[in-house]
């Protein structure tokens, strides 16, 4: 019997096999590594991550490349996102230099973790074929479950992994029921065919009902209402660092692989699912905005906060076409720059033994740290969506795509949204610089890879919010590259 | 140069975190000295205004995001000209007012206050909406720090109050400004925010009635108008003495600004309509603000109170739509600026003496302290609007205008120039007049040099705006007409002039679109 080997460009897969390999020799490294050079496993991941970053870069305008028998996509769509991961991954690692040890993790598996959950969310960005999408999505959730719990020491750390994984693995099974769904549908499992049989058929019921089991099964992914019960519990139980990444990084992979699917795909049939999107974009802002105005635990705050950006990114799904889907990858990284530097500061305020999570541990923090305290002003101002920040800017840019597609009340349900964040994310701001402390924390002093972290997550965040141009045209065309 | 004027302060701003923090008398005069070079080179758009044209000039214009047609596009026309000097002008007194008023945390609060000033300049020049809208944001918060960090008692709750007020309007107002600008789109094939051409836009009515609607509650939170006014007197009294001068000052006149250059000409239909509601709610604003203040025992309240009054004319004066009503309103303006940032100033300076506020504790100051009196007399004056001060032109102006428009209203407001005069005349008698009853006050000290030299510059100026208003009339008429003449461009007057004038259909036809243009944004659809 022949068998014909499948086309393989090795190109496509690149990014994807550099960063596996270096997960892999992180984990064997792990073993001869003595305990006080850890850090040298995060060194190693970050090079990694910095050479497939500059790899993704030099590839992005190769489009049109399938490889794999059109499973897998070498376009600047998917090498949009290899960036953003290799962003949120680098700025993690940063990050988790310093917190490591003030939180006591010793284990030298975690920078793989880091590494093979990234792994998977390049195979969900770039892979063309439901199956691959899901191979992906399981490569990077299992990955992050075990990073949920990894924080041995402390039972919320086990229950947020516990919690994570039951549901995740619910979410999965609906994911995969809907891929199987749209098999029977369209008698395809790749993308393109089924765009294809899509545009020509329409939609039928048995691709509908598949339609809103893949929506729940991402809807959990990006913990969209009602399918977010799970969020506020697991990223407050989660260490920091794990948290902020499964914040931006698994948020943005689950969005990539959405709206491949979505707006791409079964763009022809968006008729069909736009309506439920809708409401669920409407519910999941409004729900993660009011449930977060009476947190007083920042780290839980920003998990509400977290949910109520993922509204405002289903606008973006909503409003479709090159804008929305343009609006949708600016946004991604916009919220991954603020998102990923207010964590960096949670992560120098805490101490050894003390998370210093809490509203007032904040008090009177802005003008004892004033460089620490611009950095988080910087970051909740533009998490609210204040000019020139990139918050605004990449808000700009998704109500725009909305009012453009006709969408005007959700993007007014939006911006009043906004200002009921403006109070949560203000009251970080009044604690910090308007209440003075009634002990005084002392800090210890900021360990330079996180302060690098937090600096550039700064700088991003103003500069993309001054200048945006560059970055909008980036979005722009890799989102075109969809074709 | 009005770049310059805009990022003069700014820079500053971050010039001062550099430098030491308790060298305090370096960095008060660094931003002494920024702030004055900003008023200096402000004067140059004064002196090389020409006012025999309403087009904008000193024009800068770079594209920004080009991706959405957004420019950098800033120039200053009649109406922004003086808004423009008034903010440069008071920047450098509130800063020398800082010397014995701020003491904690000086580098921040001028910071602050610096950023706060390229806010506020930035929304006066800006012609691209979306950079005006930067600009309207960008102001929010600079205020909120110094309300809530160098504020009063309440001045935490009254910072967020502030903030949230403000948002809401603005945030609503965003939605209005992108719906324009799809609609330019629609009409004419580019996203474009300049305003001057969305001004060329043909829009529906029943579109016009919302956008105005979002337009109007963002600039009537600003303005105040009553009901939306409760935010004031807390925002007033928490903060301190620089940043109610500036609120008073400035940051109320970007409401009625806003009204002026952005609500009445894009949405002239709207407008209309919205005539009778308004001018209501600018009465009962007038009176309502004025009564109040009647009965209020803290000076700084008093003030604030009577700034609702004031803006009501301001307001009265816009929706006149004719050349005296709003020319009147311009001038009410800049007047109000004056009069009512030297009276917060004046609260300031006894405040700083005696830590109170409360009218009773004061009283029989004339003796005591005779140079404050007479600075407290003609500002109270002007505040009152008497002849040959700045206040009278204004509100003389304004009623002209009311009247022409509508009688009984014109009415209603003049009760309000007499209120006016009780509350102020009742206010300067118990604080300066009658016997000295505190012996704390008798150890009070006269104004100081440096106090001087910060209220004989606004006497002056009301002086010469009260005696000699052609230069600032003058100035402002082309652009005056100019917008007066786009509020007048209704529908029905459209059609007319369009028939008449060029005989041709085709600009009616573009007042209907096309409803199943699929980029169509007018059908306000939902989720159906």
């Amino acid at each position: 019997m022949d068998m014909t080997l499948p086309a393989v460009n090795w190109l496509s897969v690149l990014p994807t096999l550099l960063l596996s390999a270096t997960g892999m020799l992180a984990l064997f490294w792990d073993i001869w590594i003595k305990d006080d050079e850890r850090s040298l496993l995060g060194w190693l991941s970050l090079t990694g991550i910095v050479v497939t970053a500059l790899c993704s870069w030099l590839l992005w305008g190769h489009n049109d490349v399938e490889s794999f028998s059109g499973m897998f996509a070498l376009d600047a769509y998917a090498m949009f996102f290899n960036l953003v991961f290799c962003l949120v991954a680098g700025l993690t690692v940063l990050m988790s230099l310093s917190y490591l040890e003030t939180a006591e993790i010793r284990h030298g598996e975690y920078y793989a973790l880091i590494l093979f959950a990234t792994v998977g969310m390049t195979v969900m960005a770039a892979a063309t074929d439901l199956i691959f999408i899901f191979l992906g999505l399981e490569t990077m959730s299992i990955a992050v479950y075990v990073l949920a719990g990894i924080w041995r020491q402390h039972l919320t750390s086990h229950e947020a992994a516990l919690k994570y994984f039951l549901l995740g693995a619910f979410a999965s099974g609906f994911l995969l029921y809907g891929i199987a769904l749209i098999y029977g549908a369209t008698g395809s499992v790749q993308l393109g065919p089924i765009a294809e049989h899509v545009g020509t058929q329409g939609s039928s019921p048995l691709l509908l009902i598949g339609m809103g089991l893949l929506i729940v099964g991402f809807g959990f992914k990006v913990a969209a209402v009602p399918f977010h019960v799970w969020t506020p519990d697991v990223y407050q139980g989660s260490p920091t660092t794990v948290t902020a990444f499964m914040a931006v990084g698994v948020k943005a992979a689950a969005f990539a692989a959405f709206a491949r699917i979505f707006l791409h795909t079964l763009g022809a049939v968006h008729a069909d699912w736009q309506g439920i999107l809708w409401v669920v974009a409407a519910l999941t802002m409004t729900v993660g905005n009011i449930t977060a105005l009476v947190q007083h635990n920042i780290k839980r705050m920003l998990a509400y906060s977290s949910i109520a950006h993922a509204g405002y990114l289903l606008v973006a799904m909503v409003a479709g076409k090159d804008l929305g889907g343009a609006a949708l990858l600016y946004y991604l990284v916009a919220y991954g720059l603020m998102n990923l530097g207010a964590f960096g500061v949670m992560v120098a305020v805490g101490r050894r033994g003390e998370p210093h999570e809490e509203l007032d541990d904040y008090a009177g923090l802005g003008f004892r740290y004033p460089a620490l305290g611009m950095a988080m002003t910087v970051f909740m101002l533009s998490l609210t969506g204040v000019p020139p920040l990139v918050g605004f800017t990449g808000k700009f840019y998704i109500f725009s795509a909305a009012v453009q597609a006709g969408y005007i009340w959700l993007a007014v349900i939006g911006v009043l949204n906004s200002v009921v964040s403006a109070y949560y994310y203000i009251r970080v701001v009044v604690n910090m610089y308007m209440r003075e402390g009634e002990a005084i924390v002392a800090l210890p002093s900021l360990r330079s890879a996180l302060g690098v972290a937090i600096l550039i997550a700064a700088i991003g965040t103003v500069l993309m919010g001054v200048f945006p141009s560059a970055s909008m045209s980036l979005a722009g065309a890799s989102f075109l590259s969809l074709g | 140069m009005v770049s310059l004027i805009v990022f003069i302060p700014l820079l500053t701003a971050f010039f001062l975190l550099a430098l030491n923090k308790n060298a305090v008398e370096l960095v008060r005069r660094t931003a002494f000295g920024a702030s004055l070079l900003t008023f200096f080179i402000s004067l140059g758009l004064f002196t090389g205004f020409d006012s025999e044209t309403a087009a904008f000039q000193f024009v800068e214009r770079y594209a920004w995001i080009s991706e959405f047609g957004i420019e950098y596009y800033v120039g200053v026309d009649g109406i922004s000209l003086f808004l423009v000097l008034l903010t440069t002008f008071l920047s450098p007194l509130v800063i020398l007012s800082t010397w014995s008023s701020v003491e904690h945390r000086v580098r921040e609060y001028l910071f602050f206050f610096l950023i706060l000033e390229t806010g506020m300049i930035g929304t006066f020049v800006a012609v691209d909406v979306f950079l005006f809208y930067v600009f309207w944001e960008v102001m929010l918060i600079p205020m909120y720090f110094l309300i809530g960090v160098w504020g009063g008692e309440r001045r935490i709750y009254a910072a967020l109050k502030f903030l949230l007020y403000t948002m809401v309007g603005s945030l609503l107002m965003l939605v209005a400004i992108l719906y324009l600008a799809y609609l330019h789109n629609t009409q004419h094939g580019t996203l474009t925010f300049d305003l001057l051409r969305l001004y060329t836009l043909e829009i529906p009515v029943s579109a016009q009635m919302w956008l105005f609607a979002a337009f109007a509650l963002s600039f009537a939170i600003k303005v105040p108008l009553f009901p939306f006014h409760t935010w004031l007197p807390d925002a007033h009294v928490e903060a301190p003495t620089g940043g109610s001068v500036i609120l008073a000052g400035v940051l109320l006149k970007m409401g009625t600004y806003g009204f002026l250059r952005f609500a009445l000409p894009l949405f002239p239909d709207a407008a209309h309509a919205a005539v009778p509601l308004i001018m209501a709610l600018s009465v009962v604003g007038i009176v309502y603000g004025a009564l109040v203040a009647l009965v209020q025992p803290d000076m700084k309240k008093l003030v604030a109170y009577s700034s609702v009054s004031h803006l009501g004319f301001v307001m009265l004066g816009l929706f006149a739509f004719n050349i005296q009503g709003i020319e009147g309103a311009l001038y009410q303006m800049l007047g109000h600026g004056l009069s009512t940032g030297a009276l917060f100033l004046l609260v300031g300076v006894v405040y700083e003496r005696r830590h109170t506020r409360l009218i009773s504790e004061y009283g029989g100051l004339w003796k005591q302290l005779p140079l404050f009196a007479s600075v407290f007399l003609i500002t109270m004056l002007s505040s009152i609007g008497l002849p040959g001060l700045n206040g009278f032109v204004g509100e003389f102006l304004i009623l002209l205008g009311t009247f022409q428009a509508n009688t009984l209203v014109g009415a209603i407001a003049v009760s309000g120039v007499v209120l006016g005069a009780v509350y102020m005349l009742r206010l300067y008698q118990r604080v300066v007049f009658g016997p000295l009853t505190q012996p704390e006050n008798a150890k009070l000290t006269d104004l100081s040099r440096r106090e001087l030299a910060i209220f004989v510059p606004l006497i002056a100026l009301m002086l010469l705006m009260g005696l000699y208003p052609k230069p600032f009339l003058s100035r402002m008429e082309k652009s005056v007409e100019a917008t007066l003449a786009r509020i007048h461009q209704t529908a029905d007057n459209k059609s007319v002039e369009s028939v008449e004038s060029i005989g041709s259909v085709e600009s009616l036809g573009r007042l209907s679109l096309d409803p199943t243009d699929p980029k169509d944004p007018i059908d306000l659809k939902g989720a159906s």
